[in-house]
Order: structure tokens, then C-alpha cells, then sequence
């Protein structure tokens, strides 16, 4: 390094980037690779710079991202299998000046918390969704999610989903779109800076919608669930976009209470 | 000021609930209880006192909306009647495990499944047991009328806080739906200032608040549930509440609670008209149950009763307070029958005969 020290170039003008504060030191679990980690960034970020740390009650699921809790410092309730919706519905009632969101895997969300997600929806609580859809059930080893693609393989339907025996992929998010309680819908990702940043307006755009009062807004962002897919992280984020986002197309779905059209 | 009306038990747990200063109601309508919502509807608690009342979309949604109020430290409330109960049971095992106060009314039908909506007592085991899965009690409470109704709202919400444990008020579909006068406390003012564990946003001055029944280390789960088993432990040893009838001379006890106490009330009177010195210990408190009391008695007297409407729940316990001291025997009616109180004389004068 030559004569460089250290303090020549960590100087308060030099910093063009550093870890919010929102976020704790705690080592993530997550597989190197996933989403989960980019999203409580994004996350993260959006609720420092919005200045709403102190205001900000965030609902955990069960999922990979059960511990949730550990990577973010604000106050946080980890709620059953599903039941976050539900949960959050009256954190909000009774604290309506507070920002509350839930953050949901496709199991908990679009499984086994259906009629949670879609009557808080239909409720219109004023309420933000985070929802993380890999395709899979990642936490409990990679089983076939609701959101399973057609003949994709998972643990459960090794070889592939089957329409006639298991069923169809279901899209919960242009679901609840339909609903007249949900404001903002849209579906991103995160697996490269462009994508990241649009998540990220998403994200704030999201969250900002609870001073208007008008209804649930809801993110689903697509995620590569690269060890319950049995593939690489850049294998999978291929297979992501070659797979994934036909059947999930990216984009918002319904903005400012109106649906998008999408051709 | 006190305040004197007639009303349904189902509507003086509604009002007492407004009354107490509770935050919030989650519900879904299930006979024979499903007044309290629809007085609470009708009353527009939210005008009165700012209280939030929400028809949910099932029980376990409902349960689930009285985890994340409690977790905010608001005073929640939630009733049922059996097939809700049980789907309230996920939802009561994560709020024991994440330690959070709320209140639970079960008006019991009978079962199992759907049963009838007649009054029962047969889901004691639920109520006492855990109900659950996992090593944890709820604090039970059994009124024998309107008044305890009423009364139980607000001792249910301290001993709630108190313990940072779920209460239950275990009654059923005869209490909930007679009508009987009712004193109802003085308005109480909600809360304004919260417990310190409370999620209401992680100001500067402090940690994070994390509401979670989740300890993946064995070690710290253990230590856990170790915590938890001496908050049951201190509860048997300060929350016991029993009533006593004509036990001091009584050579014969009955035991029973709720509706069925009532009735023996009247069986007591009969068989001592009949010269049989009979009394009744009345469990108000299920859990913790109270077993010193039982096992004083049975060193005095010659033999033990337990009426429910039941096919015999409560009778376990009072067989384990007493253990082996004084022969117990059961008589219960199921299927939404309530008993009268001369086929309890019967069942108590067949108990006499055995051991002479
Ligand atoms: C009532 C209940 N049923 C099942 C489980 C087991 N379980 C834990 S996580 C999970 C699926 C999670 O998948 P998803 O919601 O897609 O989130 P991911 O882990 O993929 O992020 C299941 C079935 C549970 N904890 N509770």
C-alpha cells in the first residue's frame, strides 16, 4: 500500500456508502446468495432515511426469515405460521400512527395464512406487505410452495409439479390486487443493482402509503432460493429470470388504487 | 358509582370489558356467545372510551389479532365457544411462549366436534391442561354467575398483567345466556403508559423490544420453560380461589364449579334436609386448582363428589389433591343436560351406600 495510511482516505468527504443503522451487527443466517438479505436492507434503508426507526413495529414470519428480528433494530413481533396479517391488522388499529409491516414468505403467505393475507387485504388495513416469493418453501429444506412453477422440482414433487395431482401455481399478489382494500401492488426483485434500486422505491413507496390512509400496500419481490433450488447462486439467478419472471412479471400491478395495465 | 342492571352473562362480559378499560375486542360470532360482540357493536365502545372492536375473519385470526395487541401492552380481549376455542389453541400456545396478558372467554357447548349449543363443561381439560402443545397453563377463572361475569372481566386483566400469562374465563352457554342482575364496576380509563417489554416503537433511549416464543438454543429453551413452570408455581401458591358451603360439620363434600356449583348449591340444602351432612367446595380458580384445601378435607370427611356436566374432567384433579386419602366419585351429565338438583342427591346418597 505505499505511504497510504489508512486516515488519508477515511475521511467524513470520502464516504460514498456505509451500513444503515437500522441494521444490527448480528451475522445473517442467510445462504449466501438469497434475497432475503438484499430485502431487510432495502428495508432497512428506506426506513432510515424516511427517519421512522422510533415509529416502525415490523411483523416477522415463519420462514427463513423467523429471525428477522435479529437483523433489524426496531421493536418487532414474531407471529405464527401465516398469522401476521392478522397480527398486524391490530398492532395498526391500536397504534394508527405508527408504520407497521409484515414481511411473509410464499408459504406463510399464500399456504397456510391465505385467508389471513386476503381479509386483511380485503379490510384494507393500512398496513404494508413484504412478500418474499422464492418459489419454495426455503426454511423447512426446499418442499413445494403454493407458488411452485409448473414441473419445477422440490422436495415434495421430485418430479416436478404435477397440475393434475398437486395443483396450480397460485399468484396471490394479482389475487389481492382485485381487492378494493389493496392501494399499491407491485412485484420486483433484487438479484441486480437496477432491480434493487427499483425494489427499493417500491419499498419506500410502500411505506409512505400508510400516511395516506387508503388501503394495504403490498411488495412482492421474487427471490432465488438457491440451496432449496439445488443450484448456484448465479444458476439460480438464472433460472430465476428465464423461469420465474414469465409467469411472475415484474412491475407494479395496481398503483394508487388502480390497476395497472398490463397488455 | 356502581351501576345496578339486568343482563345476559354474554353481555355483562361485554360491558365489563368496556368498563375495565380494555383496548381491544377480536371476535367471531359462535353460539352461545356471540352477544358479546354484537353488544359490543351495538354500544360503540370506540365512541366511549376509544376501545377497538373487530369482527374477525375466524378465531384463529381473531387470537392472532389479540397477540399483536398484547404485544403492544394494550389490554386485549377475545371470546368464544368451543370449536372457536380450539382453533384458538395455536394461538394461545405462541402468547404463553411469547408471555403475553390477555383475556379469553370460553361460554362452553358440548362436544366434541360441533356438537350442540347447549351448555357444557366439557372442555375443562382443554382449559386447564394448556390446551396447546408445549408445557405452559393458562390462569382459569370459573364464574357461577352473571355478577362473577362481570367481575372476572377486570381480575382477569390484573392477574393477566400481573403474570404476563393468558387468563381464561372458563363458563358456559347457562351463565352466558341467563340474565341476572349485575352491579358493573366505574368506568376505568384505558392505559396511557405501557410495560416497558411493550412493541410501541423502539425509541432512542432504549433496546428493541422483540415479542417472540421462538429459542432455537435447548439449553436457553430449557432455562425458559423453567421460568415459566415457577410462574405456575407461584400462582398455586398466590392466585387459589375456592368458595366454601356448610363444610365445617360436612361428613360428604361435593366439588364442583360454574353452572354445576349452582345447582349444588341446591343439592346441599336437600341432602341436608334429608339429614346428610354434605357440603361443597366451589373451585373459582381451575387453575391454579386448589388442592390444600381439598386434601385439608379430605382428612375430615368421608367421601368426595365431583359434579359436572362432564364425562368426568374435574374429578381427575380433585382425585390427585386428595391422593387416595377419601374415596372420590364422579357424576356428570354431557350432551348440553344440565343436571337437577335431586339426581345429585341421588349419585351422593348411592356414594353413602358404597362405603357403609
Ligand atoms: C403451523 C406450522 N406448520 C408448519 C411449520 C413448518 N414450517 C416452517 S417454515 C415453513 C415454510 C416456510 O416457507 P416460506 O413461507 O415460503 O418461507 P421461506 O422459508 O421460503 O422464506 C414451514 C412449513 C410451522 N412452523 N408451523
Amino acid at each position: 500500500m505505499g505511504d497510504i495510511e489508512s486516515g488519508d482516505i477515511i475521511k467524513d468527504e470520502n464516504l460514498v456508502y456505509s451500513k444503515t443503522k437500522v441494521l444490527t451487527d448480528n451475522v445473517m443466517h442467510y445462504c449466501p446468495g438469497c434475497g432475503h438479505g438484499t430485502a431487510h436492507r432495502l428495508i432497512a434503508e428506506v426506513i432510515e432515511e424516511m427517519d421512522i426507526q422510533s415509529e416502525t413495529i415490523g411483523i416477522t414470519p415463519v420462514g427463513c426469515a423467523v429471525l428477522m428480528y435479529n437483523y433489524l433494530d426496531i421493536d418487532m413481533q414474531e407471529a405464527a405460521h401465516g398469522r401476521a396479517p392478522a397480527v398486524a391488522t391490530a398492532v395498526k388499529r391500536l397504534m394508527p400512527e405508527k408504520f407497521v409491516f409484515t414481511y411473509q414468505g410464499d408459504g406463510d403467505l399464500a399456504a397456510i395464512g391465505t385467508a389471513e393475507t386476503i381479509h386483511a387485504c380485503n379490510r384494507g388495513e393500512n398496513i404494508t406487505v413484504f412478500f418474499i416469493n422464492n418459489g419454495i418453501y426455503g426454511m423447512t429444506g426446499g418442499q413445494m410452495a403454493p407458488t411452485t412453477l409448473v414441473n419445477m422440482m422440490s422436495s415434495t414433487s421430485p418430479y416436478g409439479r404435477d397440475v393434475q395431482m398437486m395443483g396450480n401455481p397460485l399468484k396471490m399478489t394479482e389475487l389481492v390486487a382485485q381487492l378494493p382494500g389493496t392501494f399499491y401492488v407491485t412485484r420486483q426483485a433484487v438479484h441486480t443493482p437496477s432491480n434493487v434500486r427499483k425494489a427499493k422505491k417500491a419499498i419506500r413507496k410502500a411505506l409512505e402509503n400508510q400516511k395516506l390512509k387508503k388501503g394495504l400496500s403490498l411488495v412482492e419481490i421474487v427471490s432465488n432460493c438457491n440451496s432449496g433450488w439445488k443450484m448456484s447462486p448465479v444458476q439460480a439467478n438464472q433460472w430465476m429470470v428465464e423461469n420465474m419472471f414469465p409467469f411472475y412479471p415484474l412491475g407494479d400491478i395496481k398503483l394508487d388504487g388502480k390497476l395497472v395495465n398490463q397488455e | 358509582m356502581k351501576e345496578l342492571k339486568l343482563m345476559k352473562g354474554n353481555e355483562a362480559v361485554a360491558e365489563a370489558a368496556i368498563r375495565a378499560g380494555a383496548d381491544a375486542y377480536f371476535g367471531y360470532p359462535i353460539t352461545p356467545q356471540s352477544e358479546v360482540l354484537e353488544y359490543l357493536m351495538m354500544e360503540k365502545p370506540h365512541e366511549r372510551t376509544g376501545m377497538v372492536v373487530l369482527q374477525a375473519e375466524s378465531e384463529v385470526a381473531a387470537i392472532n389479532m389479540v397477540y399483536g395487541g398484547a404485544a403492544c401492552g394494550r389490554k386485549v380481549i377475545t371470546s368464544s365457544s368451543s370449536p372457536g376455542i380450539s382453533l384458538k389453541q395455536e394461538g394461545l400456545t405462541y402468547i404463553a411462549g411469547a408471555e403475553l396478558p390477555c383475556l379469553v372467554v370460553n361460554v362452553v357447548r358440548g362436544g366434541p366436534g360441533l356438537g350442540t349449543i347447549q351448555p357444557a363443561q366439557s372442555d375443562y381439560f382443554q382449559a386447564v391442561k394448556g390446551g396447546g402443545h408445549g408445557d405452559y397453563h393458562l390462569l382459569v377463572l370459573a364464574p357461577q354467575s352473571v355478577q362473577e361475569m362481570s367481575d372476572f372481566v377486570g381480575l382477569g386483566f390484573d392477574l393477566a398483567f400481573r403474570y404476563r400469562n393468558p387468563v381464561m374465563i372458563l363458563t358456559d352457554g347457562a351463565i352466558g345466556q341467563m340474565m341476572e342482575k349485575v352491579w358493573l364496576d366505574e368506568q376505568k380509563p384505558r392505559m396511557t403508559e405501557f410495560p416497558s417489554w411493550a412493541t410501541t416503537g423502539k425509541s432512542a433511549d432504549r433496546e428493541r423490544n422483540i415479542i417472540t416464543s421462538l429459542e432455537l438454543d435447548s439449553a436457553k429453551q430449557e432455562k425458559f420453560n423453567l421460568k415459566l413452570q415457577a410462574k405456575y408455581r407461584k400462582m398455586e401458591e398466590e392466585e387459589v380461589r375456592y368458595e366454601k358451603i356448610g363444610c365445617e360439620d360436612a361428613d360428604y363434600l361435593l366439588v364442583a364449579y360454574g353452572t354445576s356449583a349452582r345447582i349444588c348449591q341446591k343439592s346441599v340444602q336437600i341432602a341436608r334436609s334429608k339429614g346428610i351432612k354434605v357440603g361443597l367446595l366451589r373451585p373459582i380458580t381451575l387453575f391454579p386448582f386448589p388442592k390444600k384445601p381439598l386434601f385439608e378435607l379430605a382428612g375430615r370427611v368421608r367421601g368426595m363428589l365431583a359434579v359436572e356436566m362432564s364425562a368426568g374432567q374435574m374429578v381427575e384433579d380433585v382425585r390427585l389433591a386428595v391422593n387416595g386419602k377419601v374415596i372420590v366419585e364422579h357424576y356428570g351429565r354431557m350432551g348440553g343436560i344440565i343436571p337437577s338438583p335431586d339426581e345429585i342427591v341421588d349419585a351422593l346418597e348411592k356414594l353413602i351406600k358404597k362405603g357403609e
